[in-house]
């Protein structure tokens, strides 16, 4: 029994550790579904989001103002990107455009550091990584606190997200943007604002999940090689679905975690480091449209 | 075309029996069947979404039919692949142009000689006596379509640079350097003006009468399919609908009805 | 574009520009630069980590399969090349090396398989996985590191026919010597029907296929070799420049420094992985030397390094906006243009 309740711990941990992933995933795909990029960058962005956050708290500004200062920051860096990196490069190959975002990382990871400097800092939600007492009590699992906040942050996040996107007029836009942008502006759709609000609702994204992942672990560099994982979330999610990112972000915090419990110790731990990848070639090699893409199939 | 051929039309080489092939739901083919005799010129007709193209890339291997089979020189085409189709002696062009981009006019040519070229990497890496052999002799061949061709000038030119047409007749010439037995030309002629079509039609003949090659080609143009092929299969709706000679083509109601539009029923 | 060659398939500008590279790497340098710094600094680093651009450019220029794990190889190139010294009695050093990219070879074969399947972002996921779990295994397996529990190993001198090199100058030679072999090899690879294969794969996979090109040897094979170069310039990075073995040098943060020099250098050239080794090695010494020298040292080194950072990526950036062919582009532009002069 005790072993059966040490796995649930362990598969709950991870479940709530992946939403993490889940939301850096999923800004990868609001921006993939608005401009059909893949934006390598969005790991950069998680830490520049919350770099800047700390950093202008630092400045003194009260929690709330700085979290809607770096939400307009990021908004900004999503218009700057999308008129000066994306607009260049409309019809060039996808290979071309992936190596310019992975050029925007580099870009966004050494401006943050070079405005907020890189030491490690530390970010105080005023939640402590504990167990609950009262899930201790009620059900005898081990549930920290800061994981469970994370959990239902990101759960509300993209629920609030799909909402959205589902039933607002933007959200309408955004699809038909996403199914073919030039009709889209042709019947009058602002391409210009959705951008902006993709890329907006893409810095939220990455400014929670940077504070999520800062208040745990400090707000460092780490950071950015921790968001890497969104990748192979992506591929078993698909690149263009939204429950697939939310999917595939829990299956991979819940697998790594339970493999690196019950498997690592034999091998000296730390096989958290690839097993995502692994993970995902084997998906690759059975599913590579992902778990919620559409199934490619090959035309001349 | 009265004269007496140097190759003269033989017995099928190519014979398609009862293919059918669908895209999940969305049927393409539908029980076509047709032969292709050694040496002739072939042209495949048929109104847009007829199957046509995908006729080709079952036979070429990149489509795998649901049913039915292709036998090629008596034998069935079973493994599916388009690198061992090639190797079998059948080579192709395609309807919207794959050539390598970047890749010179004399390097994309010198593709078309890859079954000819045998060492290995190691040996191309020491450049040994037969890897420095083999790329003299296969250059040479390469010079020799690119001459006919007349394309002399723009040889060492990416092909990404060049005009459609031109970019045509390159694809043409790397389908000719595989010396395939079989060619099967998706729309050679597509888009080009009558003065390059009558250019390439001349290439077409030529190549068939000098060296034998049996040519398939997808064509829209009547005038140039009625000049130039020794039969023609008509598709429609993915079923074949006529085959013959184009006289007997052009006769045909059935013909007539499907491209004058008449309603199925 | 004239085809005079008078030897092999080499043309007379080919001769010459080798006898060139060869003077001044041989003996103008040899005998001018005297300060073990330039050498230790600079050279010999620049000429590993173009090796390994060049395996990179090989998989990623030529084959056009987007790997990014280059790092992973040299590592595992690196610790072969240890091993072998350590474990086979009186080895040849050249021997061992060779050895040592045949080993990164088969990891290059095996992290390869899933460039069958697929392409682009998906593939770079994948080979990430080659990148993490090589550095991962040669950390945690302490075989490897011969239960050496400090974490850092000292690398054996190289010994070659009895006479040990190990002063700047000696290493700088061997490596000379090596590099010049194999980026020989490499050109004519590329230059032969073996690069063709590769390009006309990375043009357009469907169409090479059509003409009897098998996609799934020309791939792994292209992966293997690519492999098997920064195996080989793994090992030399270790034994002439880090002259340690540590898991950690070979991070993913190396395999992106390599990407760059491949990616800023020109992809499909090999004088690309020459001129963008040269860069983004030399461009943070430029940067440096300018904090210390014209703000002297008023600028924090984290910032500095922060500035570069931001420069490569802008650098990328704008590269592919405006010459996705890279500096080896760029550099053939102004040469024709002067020509034209």
């Amino acid at each position: 029994m005790t072993e059966l309740l040490f796995f649930v711990e362990v598969v709950v941990a991870g479940l709530l550790a992946g939403t993490m992933y889940s939301l850096v995933a999923l800004g990868f795909v609001l921006i993939y579904k608005a401009s059909s990029t893949f934006n390598f960058a969005q790991g950069a962005m998680v830490f520049f989001a919350v770099l800047a956050f700390v950093g202008f708290m630092e400045l003194g500004l009260p929690f709330f103002l700085a979290f809607i200062v770096t939400i307009l920051l990021m908004g900004l860096v999503g218009y700057c990107t999308e008129r000066l990196v994306l607009k260049p490069l409309m019809n060039q190959s996808e290979d071309t455009l992936l190596m310019a975002t992975i050029g925007l990382g580099f870009v966004l990871e050494g401006l943050a550091q070079a405005a907020w400097g890189v030491e490690v800092r530390r970010l105080d939600l005023g939640i402590g990584d504990f167990p609950i007492q009262w899930i201790i009590d009620t059900f005898g699992l081990f549930v920290s606190a800061l994981d469970l906040t994370a959990g239902l942050v990101a759960a509300s996040l993209i629920l609030g997200l799909s909402v959205l996107f589902k039933y607002t007029k933007m959200g309408l836009g955004l699809r038909a943007v996403a199914d073919d942008p030039g009709a889209a502006s042709s019947i009058g759709i602002p391409l210009n604002n959705i951008m902006l609000l993709v890329w907006t609702a893409a810095g939220v994204v990455a400014l929670v999940a940077g504070m999520m992942w800062g208040a745990r672990a400090g707000v460092q560099f780490a950071l950015v090689d921790l968001a890497l994982k969104a990748l192979p979330v992506l591929i078993i999610g698909g690149f263009s679905s939204i429950p697939g990112a939310i999917v595939g972000g829990l299956i991979i915090g819940a697998t790594e975690k339970v493999l690196e419990v019950y498997i690592g110790p034999y091998f000296g731990g730390a096989i958290e480091g690839w097993a995502p990848y692994v993970l995902a070639i084997f998906f690759l090699l059975y599913r590579p449209e992902g778990l919620f893409g559409e199934k490619i199939i090959r035309r001349v | 075309m009265t004269q007496e051929r140097r190759f003269p039309i033989g017995s099928p080489i190519l014979e398609v029996k009862n293919v059918s092939l669908s895209f999940g739901g969305v049927k393409a083919i539908t029980n076509a069947s047709f032969s292709i005799l050694t040496h002739e010129i072939k042209a495949i007709i048929g109104p847009n979404g007829a199957g046509k193209s995908s006729m080709l890339n079952c036979i070429n291997g990149i489509y795998k039919p649901q049913q039915g089979s292709i036998i090629f020189k008596n034998e069935l085409l079973s493994k599916v692949n388009p690198n061992l189709i090639a190797k079998k002696g059948i080579s192709r062009t395609f309807q919207n142009l794959a050539l390598f981009k970047r890749m010179s006019v004399l390097d994309n040519i010198l593709i078309g000689r890859r079954l000819h070229m045998n060492a290995n990497f190691i040996q191309v890496a020491f450049q040994t006596n037969k890897a420095r052999k083999e790329e003299i002799e296969n250059r040479k061949k390469c010079e020799e379509i690119i001459e006919f061709l007349e394309i002399d000038d723009i040889k060492n030119t990416p092909v990404g640079k060049l005009p459609y047409g031109l970019q045509k007749k390159v694809e043409l010439g790397r389908a000719l350097a595989t010396e395939a037995e079989v060619l099967l030309l998706d729309e050679p002629m597509a888009g080009m003006n009558v003065e390059e079509k009558r250019e390439m039609c001349r290439f077409i003949l030529k190549v068939n009468d000098e060296i034998g090659t049996t040519m398939v080609l997808i064509e829209h143009d009547m005038g140039v399919v009625m000049d130039i092929s020794d039969n023609v299969v008509v598709l429609d709706y993915g079923k074949t609908l006529a085959d013959g000679p184009p006289s007997e083509i052009r006769a045909n109601q059935d013909v007539i009805d499907a491209y004058l539009g008449v309603a199925h029923d | 574009m004239k085809s005079n060659k008078i030897f092999m398939e080499y043309t007379k500008n080919d001769l010459i520009n080798f006898l060139l590279l060869m003077i001044i790497s041989l003996l103008i340098i040899p005998i001018t630069v005297k300060s073990g710094y330039w050498y230790s600094s600079i050279l010999i680093p620049w000429l590993c980590l173009a090796l390994a651009s060049i395996g990179q450019q090989i998989v990623m220029g030529y084959a056009g399969q987007l790997a990014l794990g280059a790092a992973g190889f040299m590592a595992a190139g690196a610790f072969a090349c240890y091993n072998l010294i350590l474990r086979v009695p009186d080895i040849p050093f050249f021997v061992a090396l060779a050895l040592s990219g045949l080993i990164a070879a088969a990891f290059g074969i095996l992290f390869g398989l899933p460039s069958l399947r697929v392409r682009g972002i998906y593939l770079m996921v994948a080979t990430l996985a080659s990148q993490f779990f090589i550095v991962w295994m040669i950390d945690k397996f302490g075989w490897f590191k011969n239960y050496d529990s400090s974490g850092i190993i000292t690398a054996q001198d190289i010994v070659i026919m009895g006479k040990s090199f190990t002063s700047p100058l000696e290493m700088y030679l061997v490596i000379v010597f090596v590099v010049t072999v194999l980026t020989l090899l490499a050109i004519n690879m590329a230059r032969g029907s073996t690069g063709r294969n590769w390009m006309a794969v990375r043009d357009m996979d469907i169409a090479a296929e059509s003409m009897g090109i098998s996609l799934l040897r020309t791939k792994l094979q292209a992966f293997a070799i690519s492999a098997f170069y920064c195996g080989v310039a793994g090992a030399l990075f270790a034994f002439t420049y880090l002259k340690s073995l540590e898991p950690v040098a070979f991070d993913i943060k190396l395999s992106f420094k390599i990407l760059f020099m491949v990616i800023l250098g020109g992809l499909g050239t090999i004088s690309g992985a020459f001129i963008g080794a040269a860069f983004i090695l030399l461009f943070p010494v430029l940067l440096n030397s300018i904090g210390n020298n014209v703000f002297h040292g008023a600028i924090d080194a984290t910032i500095i390094s922060s500035i570069e950072q931001v420069v490569f990526g802008v650098l990328i950036i704008i590269f592919m906006i405006y010459e996705p062919l890279g500096m080896a582009k760029l550099w053939d532009n102004i040469r024709l243009k002067f020509k034209k002069r």
